[in-house]
């Protein structure tokens, strides 16, 4: 479990709290670089016919665009950029992750609980903001019996309330468990001499599928925050 | 999930045999996390909401921009054309009207004068004719007339020939002239 150790690089407090700088927070602030590092230099040309970089900044630009007017409407562009900001932070911070030797920030539950707590409080905000206490709405279904009401109305609260739970556990466990389970396999390698070649190529297709599984996690973080960004703007259920 | 779920639980067990307890569930740990969290993704979402983001959204909006002005410059053209065609269809029409009339006109004016001509040929011919035919009736009765005279005369000569007797051409003639009442 080596890999998911937090160093302190450098003791810091703030107002009393620990706020020493980790290798997370390297990563962390690494990963801030990189994206707006990126964008910068793609977007320098600005030319009307893009260039290949700038191409890409301007793709992913439209894929996000793409799924919040898709899932929540014109209304949800609002909040595009939070949604941008939240995809690629966790993308970049999982394929940095890819990399050895480096940390990957989004096996800490205390970090993807962080953001989905952090998803969950600006859409039950936006909700309010926009519905007041109609919002409560949300958890009485149309269409539903009265005397069905005692048993939906629970498991509605119950579900909405969970979201930060599963939204933080899926990526969290996800990243975990790649690389745990390359660890675990990596050391077979070794172990295991000759027949090592065995465990050797199934780390490399488990690679493989690792990147796909760090930019799936990141599309479906995104998705739900698409999705829950809905029911707070449109309310549709 | 599952699977991942039971990773998880192995690697939880494997961790708390080493070292006392998995990295992520260090509680200690935490509050660094969080408070760099909340600095780099505050950070980057300023960053990418108040500049990145407007300046790739820029670029897109202005590329739609000129695609739809360049679209309407060409449906503007397109109208222009089709203005002009229709006003040189207009002016052709106009034209051959126009051509027509003066053909019309011409032939018109053409065959007036022709009739004139031939009506002006016609009296002149009449005219002659009329002069001509005159003279003829002249000269038949100036031909009828000299008739006579050479009746007399051969009436003259013949009796000559014939007797021996000079006759005079008062006689003659008087011998010649149908007697009255025959």
């Amino acid at each position: 479990m080596h890999q998911f150790q937090i160093y302190r690089l450098t003791e810091l407090e703030i107002l009393g709290f620990d706020a020493s700088f980790t290798n997370a927070s390297l990563f962390m602030v690494l990963a801030v670089v990189l994206i707006v590092g990126f964008l910068a230099l793609s977007m320098t040309g600005r030319s009307l016919v893009p260039t290949r970089i700038q191409s890409v900044a301007e793709l992913s630009y439209e894929f996000i665009a793409n799924m919040v007017r898709e899932n929540v409407g014109q209304a949800g562009m609002k909040y595009f950029p939070f949604v941008f900001s939240l995809f690629v932070f966790i993308l970049v911070l999982n394929l940095i992750g890819m990399i050895p030797y480096t940390f990957t920030v989004t096996s800490h539950i205390i970090v993807t609980f962080a953001l989905a707590a952090l998803v969950f409080v600006v859409v039950t905000g936006i909700g309010f903001a926009r519905h007041g206490f109609g919002y409560l709405r949300l958890f009485v279904p149309d269409g539903v019996p009265v005397w069905l009401m005692p048993l939906i109305v629970p498991i509605e609260l119950i579900s909405y309330l969970i979201r930060p739970v599963s939204l933080s556990v899926r990526l969290f466990a996800n990243m975990m468990a790649g690389h745990t389970m390359l660890k675990v396999f990596a050391g077979f390698v070794v172990s295991l001499g000759v027949f090592g070649i065995a465990p050797l190529l199934f780390t490399i297709a488990f690679t493989g599928l690792e990147f796909v599984v760090a930019i799936l996690q990141a599309f479906i973080f995104t998705v739900l925050t698409c999705i829950y960004l809905n029911d707070a703007v449109n309310m549709h259920h | 999930m599952l699977a991942s779920l039971a990773v998880l639980a192995a690697a939880t067990a494997e961790a708390t045999e080493q070292s006392g307890g998995l990295p992520q569930l260090y509680a200690p740990d935490f509050a660094p996390q969080l408070i760099w969290l909340a600095i780099t993704f505050g950070a980057l979402y300023f960053i990418l909401s108040r500049w990145s983001l407007p300046r790739v959204a820029e670029v897109i909006e202005e590329r739609r921009d000129r695609i739809q002005r360049d679209l309407d410059e060409a449906d503007r053209l397109k109208g222009e054309t089709e203005k002009a065609l229709a006003a040189y269809e207009q002016e052709l029409a106009a034209a051959r009207g126009r051509a027509g009339s003066i053909a019309r006109e011409t032939r018109d004016k053409l065959a007036a004068e022709v009739d004139q001509e031939r009506a002006r040929a016609d009296s002149q011919v009449n005219a002659k004719l009329e002069d001509a035919e005159k003279r003829i009736g002249q000269m038949k009765s100036k031909a009828l007339a000299q008739v006579n005279e050479i009746a007399t005369e051969t009436a003259g000569a013949v009796v000559e020939k014939l007797i021996g007797a000079e006759v005079s051409a008062e006689e003659a003639r008087r011998a010649l002239e149908p007697v009255p009442g025959e």
